[in-house]
Formats: C-alpha cells, structure tokens, sequence
C-alpha cells in the first residue's frame, strides 16, 4: 500500500486497437475524479510503468485493474495471469476482453494463414526476403525471444478468472463513468460491490429499445451491403436489406449506429441467457427472409430460390460473429491445420 | 484402431410428419443404425439453430433435422422457416470448417417410414467415413505450446502456467 | 444432486422390446448412474400400458414422493395420454410425465442387442434430464361465445345456420349477394332424383330469412375478425341498398318502374336481364330489392327516382341516401361456407365459346333448362326460338387438364349426364357426351348413368381437341362441329352439333386467398382452403374456432355440401354445448422485460398469434390463438420468446442426456469429451 491509502487502478491492454483507452478517457472531466480517487499502479497508455514495476506488488496490490483486448500471444496471457494474480478486482474491459472481438475473426482460420496475410501476401508489405517472426532469434548478442504468436485467439475469461464484464467496442464513455462510479463509491465510501461475474456498463435488453428508427413487420427479399444503397432515414435498416445486429446485441450504446444509418456491428454482444449471439442473428435474419414457397412448389427448385437469397448475406461467420467468436458455442474453425477456404460470394451485386 | 468409429447423431424432428415417419419405420419394422438419437419439437421451426451447435460442441458427430415437406407443414408454412435457416446455418458451418455432411436436412412425411430409415442409414456411413467431430478437442488443441517461453526465468509464471 | 424424485420405467412391451434391448439392464443402470440426476426408482415391466403397470406407477408417486416420471415404452402418440392420465390419477401434474419411445425408434429398428440397449440407456437419460426441467401446466381454458358467424348463403351455409340456430343458438349469415341461395338457387333440376332445385332450397331459404335465431346480412362483406376461438370480433360492411329494409313490403314496383334493363351476368349467367333495382330472382330472401349504382339512371345521371316516385310505402322505402353500415358483433365460432367460382371457358379457345353463339356453359344451359328462367324451360339456341336437334355436351372443360386445373371438378359428370337427360326429354334431340371417364361413384349415382344410357344419349370417349364452325364435309354447313379422337374406336371424329354445352371446372373463389388471410386459415396452392385433416378432421381448420363447409374447400356436389354444412354445425354445437375449451397449453410467451421491440417476430405466425403493442413497444402472443410450433420461440434474436413445454432449456437437456454428459462413465465406448456446462 502507498502512503497515501488511495485505491489502486491499473489498465492494461492485451490484443486492442487503443480505442478502450481512448473511450476511458473520453468521459471527460471525470477524469480528474479519477485522478483524484486513484492512484496509477499500471497504465502502459498514458504513464510509463514497467513489468518489473508490476512484478514488485505484492499480489492483490491493484484495487481495480481494467483489461481490454483479447489473448492472442502468449505476452498477452501472461500479462493477465500477472495481473490476476495481483489485482483484487480484474474488469474485462471491452469486446476484445470480454468475447475476442475482431481479433478473434482469425478463429476462422489458421495462425499461418493470419501471419501470412499480415507479413506477406498484403499490397501494403514490403518484404521481399519474406520474413516471418520467429519466437528465437539467435544473434551474436544471443537468444532473442518474442511473443509466440497463438494458433486460437481467446478471450480474457477462458485464460484468468475474471470479476465483471464491460461490453462494447469500445465501451460507451458513459458507461465507463457510471461503472466507475459504482466501483468508486464501493472503495471510498463503503457502498456495495455488484455480485461477482456481471456484466456492466450495458442495458438489459437489445439494442433496437434504445434505437428510434421505425420498426414494422419484416419481409426481406434480399439483404444488401452498406454501400450498395442508401437507406431511407428514419426507418428500421433491417426492413431495408441492411444487416443490423441490434436485434441480437445488448442495448447500452445508445443505438449510436443505427441513427446514423449503419447497422448494428453487434459489439455489446448477445443478451443475457442468450448463448450464441451470431445463432441468434442467424436465425432471426432466416426468419425475416421472404422466401417461401406454396403447396406442391418443387423442392429443388425452392431450395434454389433460399439459396440465391443466402448469396446476398456474404461471410455469414464474420458478419453474425464479428464481435463474439471467442465466446460462441464452437470458438474457433476446424482447420486441421488447413487454411479455412474464404468465402466466395456467387452474387456481389 | 481395431473398432470401427461408432458416430453418435441427434435427429431433431417434427412431432406431426418426421417423428410420426420415425413411428413408422419402427411399425413396419424397417432397420436402420443405432447410431441416431432423436428429440422430438413440435415443428422443424422450432428448431433453434443454437441446438445444432450445442450438439456439435456438446460430443455429436452430426445432427440431422427432419421435418414436414415444404407446403406440408402441420403449422402451415413454418419449415420454410426451418429451410431458411438450414441454408445459412450450413453456409456458417462450412466457414468453421464442418463438412456439408455432418449437418443435413431431410423432409419426410408422416407416410416416408422406409425412406427417413434409408436418409438416417446413408448419413450414419457418410459421417462414420468423415470420421469424429470431436469439438471439444478442436477447441483444446490449439497447437500452442505453453506459454512460459516469454519469460522462461520469471518464478510466477513456473505456478500459473500448469 | 438433483432436487426432484423421478421415476424410471422401462416397458418390456412383451417382447417386442425385451427381445431386442436388455431392458432390467437399462433400468438397473438408470438406477445406478442416473441416481445423481435424480433417479430414485427404476423398474422394468412386461406391460407398462396394463392397468397393472399403471397402478405401479401410481404407487411410486404416493409412497415414493415421486416428482416425475420417466416411462420407456413405445411411442408418445401410442400412449402418452395414458401414463400422463396414470398420473394425474396419482396426483401428479401429467405434464411431469415424459414417455420416450424405446420401441418404434429403438427395439424394432434395430437388431445389435448391445447397441440397442445402450442407445435405449441414452434415451431415458434425455428424458430424465428433460422431465426434470418440466414444469407442471395446467390446460387453457376459454370461454365459448353461443353466437356463431356463418359465411356464405349457399346451401352448405343454410343448412349450417338452420342446424345451429334449430338448437337454439344465435347465428349470424353473411352473404355477399343480395339474396341467399346460392349457386343451387340457379338451378333446374338437381341429380340424380332431377328434384326441382328451387321446390327443395327455397323451403330452406325461407326458414333461415325467417328464423328468430338467425340474422341475415345479405349484400354484406366481412372486412376483419380479431380475436380467437371463443371469442371473435367480426366486422362486418352492409352494403347500402339504397332501400329501407324497415319500410319496404317486397312488393316489386319499383322493379317494374325501373326505366333501365341490365344484363345479368350474375344470376342468369348473361342470359337474361334485370333492372336497375332488382331483386336476382322471385323466391329471393330477403325479398327487398336492391338497386345496382352503376347502372341506376339517378345515380349515374342525378335524375330519374322512378323506383322512388312509384314506391307505394309511407314514407318511401327507397333511400338515395343511404350509406354503407360498419357492423360489429361477437361471435365463438365461424363456419366458412364460400362456395366456388366457375371456370372461365374463354381460357380454352379452341372450345370456342364467346366466339360461336351456341357453345354454353354449364351454368348458362342451367338457366336455359330453368323454367323460371330466360326462357321460360325451353332448350333453344342463342336465338331463342331455335330447337337444337343434336347437342354435344364436353366434360372436364378445365378440369383433369394440367393447363389449367389438374384436379376432377367431382359434379360435371353427373351434371352432364343430367343435361343429357333433360335434352332427351325436352327436345329429343340426339346427344353426345365427350367424356375423360365416367365417375358415378356415389349412391344412385351410377344407376342414374344407366339411365341415362337407356334414354339413348351417345358417349364418346376422348378430349375434344376443337370445337368449330368451318364445315369441311357434307353436312356440316350451319353446324357447330366437334373434332375428337374416339377413344374406344381408336379414329378422329368429326360430330355435327347445334348446340354445344361445356361442363366447366369449379374453381376456388378468385378472392379465396384474401379471404383465407382475413379468417388466418390456410388455402392450397389451387386456392381451395385446407381442411385440418383431410381425412379424420375435414370440417375444421388448424386455426381454433374456424370450419369450413362446402365446395370453399374443394369440388362438392349438393348431397355432400349439405353433409359438411350439417359437420360443421355439429362441431359448433359442441363447442357450444361445453360452454370453454380446453386448449392443450403448448403456448409460446413473450418475456416482456427482454422484448425490445424488434419486430423480428411479428410476421413468422399463421396464426395471427403475434401481434405489437404500439404503447408498450414489444410483441405480444396470444395463448389462445398460438398453436405451439415454437417457430417464434426459435426466431427470436434477443431469447425473450419462450415455450412450454419446448423450452430451449428442456430441448438442451434432454441433448446434454442424450449425449450423455450427465453420467461419469456413459456406456458409449468412445471418449466422451469433456462439456462446457450449458
């Protein structure tokens, strides 16, 4: 413990692309409270601290230690298993924490196949010797290690034993806020902690509550990709052939994409006791397809109509779990080593 | 490997015209692998694609769905429904790399006993020559090797990595 | 450790099961590995469908404390009721009771012993992991409104509303024309006795218009039904018939006044004419006219009133300013009684009619033969005087034909077999009937056919490819001449006729799809509507509290349409009678809380279960309209639809107990995985 008796916050990042970081600091001059409240033991963001800094605590030295991103090296997990470790609160902060996020879309795919796209077949790559990372290096200075690079990206969950949750890519700030709020008034005034393992920071119930649109009763002939129309303001963008997730996904965002004419990415993730967020979407984006068919129709013939109105939804894996592979019921792609075929769309029009 | 691999396969059916084919087989005394378990809804649409997963996931080798032809349905039109969700679920299967054959959809009528027998025994042989799904393996086995190789020195990772 | 006491019982089904699965050996291991799940009792018996094994049961439950049960035996729709009826004599709720099915899908289909018993050993599991999740339901009850909604004055619908109302219950007949009657109001002698159509349907029809149960609503549609079964709210729009119903005596002057002369394409076919205010036909009930604004002169040109000026009532019947009327009333039950439409013989046009003036319809031969109709009885050609001396009349005009309509239209043989007949009689002139087959197949029916055969009518065997009237032999000058291949003679024929009569196809109502949509019940690819069992259910619909009676759900000849009209009324009797229905509580629910308001679900019901709540913002399901597919439950993104009974958590668990997650050492021989817990 410091001299000075303040709570502990720490804030790591695993696999994230910073904007975590970047929505906590957004909640404005709460900051300040923050800074007044806390004290930072480990912030690589915005102040320099060290491993070795961390190492020195003793264990549940952190009062509150939120980590964004998800696990896909082997210095991701073991960062979190030392912050476990040395953290009396482990938040999972954010998609990417909580259910691998985009990050986790590699899952449908190999670790040669992710390494390969981002270090050799990518029109922005210079690299002619086709160099690859390797986990040792021998130079004459000796042994160089770096990060082994995992076959299965995970979310924090299923590496360390994690206290809450606080979905979103990224969390709203002001949600942050209200979390914080809570956790603050816990630590300084004696105010209870919400029961271990809850989500927070997020609405009970789908998105499409908070979302002003129109809704009507949905038939949809065919789905479209967001630059290929122009939705009509004011109106559901499912019943336009948009996919929109909002449906499927945790409200808490203030249905912030939607108003502005772009479906629901899907990032507060499913609703509780709904287990596989993209089955949900699935079958709720089948259920909407106005495809049908009358007594004595012929089945092959059906079959087709159903199939030629599937071609309209291209990567129906990327799309329904973009933000929820880790955590869905399969989590990764069978690839038996084997790259997994891309999808390739028979429509694109 | 001495004895042949044994699938194990959950046959979700309708209660009016696929569970009542079933009923049928079993009357008329038409033999078929043991290989299949069924769970009888109500209607093909109820069929909530999460159940196909939770199988898969949960040990299942293959699942098959039955239901009423298509214009058939007790519930008038609801396997449409289920026709449409078959279709894209087997697209998202196919992207997490499960073969076409371990999910499949077969209508049968109340009055198919013989050929829900004859659909149950070729997908038993398709799926035993695919050979295990085993999901929760696909899951563990991530061809990582264990994590203390960052910092083989450090003393807490020696406690935590196990 | 499971906190229910569940009960495993494995029938030996003598030996249709024992022999093929060990079944003391799957009840000694549900005892033994399921004791943990639950299982506190697990026996085997010879018989467990005998009162004797149902009394075992009922043993269990009261010394045992048994809280569900588990019986493995032959399939639930063999016997479920019965052991969930053991149950309930115990004391159990029935729906605690879960029968799986060892026999058809296990015993009798398979042959390895050992296998077989070990996939019976995974069967029990599943039930014993489902039933453990079973929640005790009690059935729906819904009050039955006595008032029944009838559609459609043909003969099915009178003989449905005088069945009804006779027994004292209130029925509401809507008719769309402006008199009830229907098709069989038009024609002349019905088959095979050739009784006068009118001698035997107006008695009935004046019954119906006078009977203090029943309410007429002739010139009126129905616009909308809300509600379910026991209680619907109908809509209904009265036409104006720009005659006060209150005043006017029937007396016919206006009719006489009328300056204006209208075809009528209705009830003479276009055969005859009427006027502007009319009633279709003499014996009409209700009497009161009605006045055509298309073609009434104050109407379409703001003077004339001759109807009004000689209308002798005070103060006068007829009212120009009379408005359509928007009733609404309760009803319980609906009985659809539609009818059909007949097929447009202009779709064939090698057949020629509309373009040779003596080709006919079957409808319009029935005018022609009707004494009260066109022509006073008297079979004449086009010109109205001319007697025909041969006649050739088509069968299956539309019917049996896949460019059209590939099904048998059921009355055109024995309505042609009749035209045959009434030509003989009345002009005897020669007649050839064109036939596919003969289907006399009901009683009297082909004795009829005989009959006919005696008075010498010909038949010809074989589709007439063309009717025409380019004479190419001697003979055939001034003649209408039917090209067919003959069968049963194997050659073309060339038969001169002078009057061709065309046995059309009975088609659907060209509105049957709007109307099946309003009444939430189904319609074949055809358009006829669907019957909830073609053969064991043919009157009722799978839509609670909606029947359907007559030719609205296929070809039906008079005798038959009365038999389903008198069905129909029987079902709604007994509905009546029982005052509530007890729906089995298979029912789908919103969980209000979790409901965002998407309105994934909103269109996915046939049954019209589904509706939105625009103040609260979620979707709503009406348990008495929701039949229990689960297709919502299945659709729904956010998890907040639910099923008894077919919940995802009973479906899951009876999955995790089929794969046998729930026991440590599973007789499967592969390595079961180890499982994420659900």
């Amino acid at each position: 413990m410091n001299a000075n008796g303040k709570p502990k916050l720490a804030m790591y990042w695993a696999s994230a692309c910073g904007g975590c970081e970047i929505s906590t600091l957004n909640i404005g001059e709460h900051i300040l409270t923050v800074d007044a409240v806390f004290d930072l033991a480990f912030f690589p963001c915005i102040a320099d601290f060290k491993v070795k800094d961390v190492l020195g605590y003793p264990d549940g030295y952190i009062d509150l230690c939120l980590i964004n991103g998800a696990i896909r090296n082997s210095e991701n997990e073991e960062m979190v298993r030392l912050l476990r470790r040395k953290s009396k609160l482990l938040v999972a902060f954010g998609s990417c924490a909580y259910e691998g996020c985009i990050p986790a879309l590699s899952n449908l795919t190999t670790r040669d196949a992710t390494l390969r796209a981002a270090y050799l077949d990518n029109p922005s790559i210079d690299n002619p010797a086709g160099t690859l990372p390797q986990p040792h290096t021998a130079v004459p200075e000796g042994d160089l290690e770096i990060p082994f690079f995992y076959h299965t990206v995970k979310s924090l969950d299923q590496v360390v034993d994690v206290d809450y949750t606080i979905p979103g890519c990224p969390p709203e700030p002001h949600q942050i806020w209200a979390v914080l709020q809570v956790v603050v008034a816990a630590l300084t005034q004696g105010g209870s902690l919400p029961p271990k393992g809850v989500l927070l920071g997020a609405g009970s119930v789908a998105v499409c509550e908070e979302c002003a649109l129109a809704k009507h009763e949905k038939a949809v002939a065919r789905f479209y990709r967001p630059y290929q129309i122009r939705p009509e303001p004011g109106l559901c963008l499912l019943e336009q052939g948009l996919i929109c997730m909002g449906p499927a996904t945790l409200s808490g965002c203030g249905a912030l994409c939607p108003q502005v004419g772009m479906g629901c990415r899907g990032c507060y993730g499913p609703l509780p006791g709904a287990e596989d967020q993209g089955m949900r979407m699935l079958t709720a984006i089948a259920s909407i397809l106005d495809v049908s068919g009358r007594p004595g129709d012929n089945e092959l013939d059906l079959e087709r109509k159903v199939e030629a109105a599937a071609d309209t939804i291209v990567d129906p894996a990327g799309t329904f779990y973009r933000f929820s592979m880790a955590h869905s019921l399969l989590r990764r792609a069978r690839t038996d080593g084997v790259e997994a075929a891309v999808p390739q769309p028979a429509v694109w029009s | 490997m001495s004895e042949p691999f044994e699938p194990v396969i959950i046959g979700f059916t309708c209660n009016w015209c696929s569970y009542r084919a079933a009923d049928l087989a079993g009357t008329s005394r038409v033999k078929y692998p043991p290989n299949i378990r069924l769970i009888r809804l109500m209607c093909s649409g109820r069929l909530d694609p999460t159940f196909v997963l939770k199988a898969l996931a949960g040990g299942a080798d293959g699942v098959l769905i039955t239901g009423c032809h298509p214009g058939e349905c007790h519930y008038l039109e609801q396997n449409y429904k289920t026709l449409r969700r078959f279709t894209l679920l087997r697209r998202t299967l196919a992207q997490f790399g499960i073969e076409p054959e371990r999910v499949r959809l077969v209508w049968a009528s109340a009055a198919e006993g013989a050929r829900l027998a004859v659909e149950i025994g070729k997908m038993v042989e398709e799926v035993r020559a695919l050979g295990p799904l085993n999901w929760q393996g696909v899951i563990a086995d991530d061809g990582d090797p264990p994590i203390a190789i960052y910092h083989p020195q450090s003393e807490w990772v020696q406690g935590v990595a196990a | 450790m499971s906190p229910e006491r569940i009960g495993v019982y494995v029938c030996h089904c003598g030996s249709n099961i024992a022999a093929t699965v060990d079944v003391e050996e799957v009840a000694l291991w549900a005892s033994e590995e399921l004791g943990d799940r639950g299982v506190v009792v697990a026996r085997d018996y010879q018989f467990m469908c005998s009162s004797l094994g149902q009394e075992l049961i009922e043993a269990d439950i009261k010394e045992q404390g048994l809280t569900r049960v588990v019986v493995a035996a032959c399939s639930p729709h063999l016997h479920e009721r019965t052991f969930r009826t053991a149950c309930k004599r115990a004391g159990l709720n029935p729906f605690l009771c879960e029968l799986v099915s060892i026999r058809e899908q296990v015993s009798w289909v398979h042959t390895d012993r050992a296998a077989a018993t070990e996939k019976a050993m995974a069967v029990v599991s599943g039930g014993v992991e489902r039933v453990t999740l079973h929640q005790p339901l009690e059935p729906l009850h819904v009050p039955i409104h006595p008032a029944t909604l009838i559609v459609g004055g043909g003969i099915a619908g009178i003989q449905a509303a005088l069945e009804i109302a006779d027994s004292g219950y209130p029925v509401y007949l809507v008719e769309r024309e402006p008199s009830i009657g229907g098709h069989m109001a038009q024609f002349d002698k019905t088959f095979p006795t050739l009784d006068c159509s009118a001698c035997i349907l107006t008695p009935k029809m004046v019954d119906v218009g006078g009977h203090p149960n029943v309410t007429l609503l002739t010139w009126s549609e129905v616009e909308r039904v809300d509600g379910y079964v026991g209680s619907f709210t109908v809509t209904v729009r009265k036409k104006a018939r720009y005659v006060d119903e209150s005043v006017c005596t029937g007396c016919g002057i206006c009719t006489e006044k009328c300056p204006v002369r209208v075809l009528d394409n209705t009830y003479e076919a276009g055969l005859g004419y009427r006027k502007a205010v009319y009633r279709p036909f003499a014996q009409a009930v209700p009497k009161y006219p009605v006045i055509d604004r298309e073609n009434c002169t104050y109407f379409q040109r703001g003077k004339c009133k001759a109807c009004q000026l000689f209308c002798p009532t005070h103060p006068k019947a007829i009212d120009f300013e009379q408005k359509d009327e928007i009733l609404q009333f309760q009803v319980g039950n609906i009985i659809l009684a539609t009818g059909y439409d007949l097929f447009d013989c202009r779709r064939i046009p090698q057949y020629g009619y509309a373009r040779l003036a003596n080709v006919f319809t079957s409808l319009e031969f029935e005018r022609l033969c009707n004494a009260a109709g066109p022509t006073g009885g008297k079979i004449v050609l086009r010109d109205g005087v001319t007697e025909p001396a041969t006649v050739g009349i088509i069968h299956c005009v539309g019917s049996r034909d896949h460019n059209y309509n590939p099904y048998c239209s059921n009355i055109c043989c024995m309505q042609s077999l009749k035209f045959g007949h009434l030509v003989k009689e009345r002009t005897g002139a020669e007649v050839f009937n064109f036939y596919i087959d003969i289907r006399t197949a009901f009683k009297d029916y082909d004795e009829f056919y005989q009959r006919v055969l005696e008075d010498g009518v010909h038949f010809v065997r074989g589709r007439v490819a063309e009717v025409t009237d380019a004479a190419r032999l001697p003979g055939e000058e001034g003649k209408l001449i039917i090209q067919v291949e003959d069968t049963l003679l194997g050659k073309q024929r060339r038969i001169p006729v002078d009057m061709v009569v065309l046995s059309a196809a009975l088609q659907p109502r060209q509105d049957s799809t709007e109307v099946a949509y309003t009444f939430g019940i189904a319609c074949s690819a055809n358009g006829w509507f669907i019957e909830k069992h073609p053969k064991l259910d043919p009157v009722a619909t799978m839509t609670e509290g909606i029947f359907i009676a007559g030719a609205c759900q296929g070809p039906k000849d008079i005798p038959a349409s009365v038999a389903q009209g008198a069905a129909a009324a029987a079902r709604v009797l007994g509905r009546i009678h029982q005052k509530e229905l007890a729906l089995e509580p298979v029912r789908a629910s919103i969980i209000a809380e979790r409901c965002s308001g998407c309105r994934i679900c909103n269109n996915l019901c046939p049954f019209n279960a589904i509706s939105y709540d625009t103040a609260r913002m979620i979707t709503e399901i009406n348990p008495a309209l929701c039949q229990g597919c689960g297709t919502c439950v299945a659709a729904c993104p956010s998890g907040a639809i639910t099923g008894t009974q077919f919940s995802n958590e009973q479906v899951l668990a009876q999955l995790y107990g089929l794969l046998l997650l729930n026991v440590s050492s599973g007789p499967v021989q592969q390595p079961q995985p180890a499982l994420v817990p659900a």
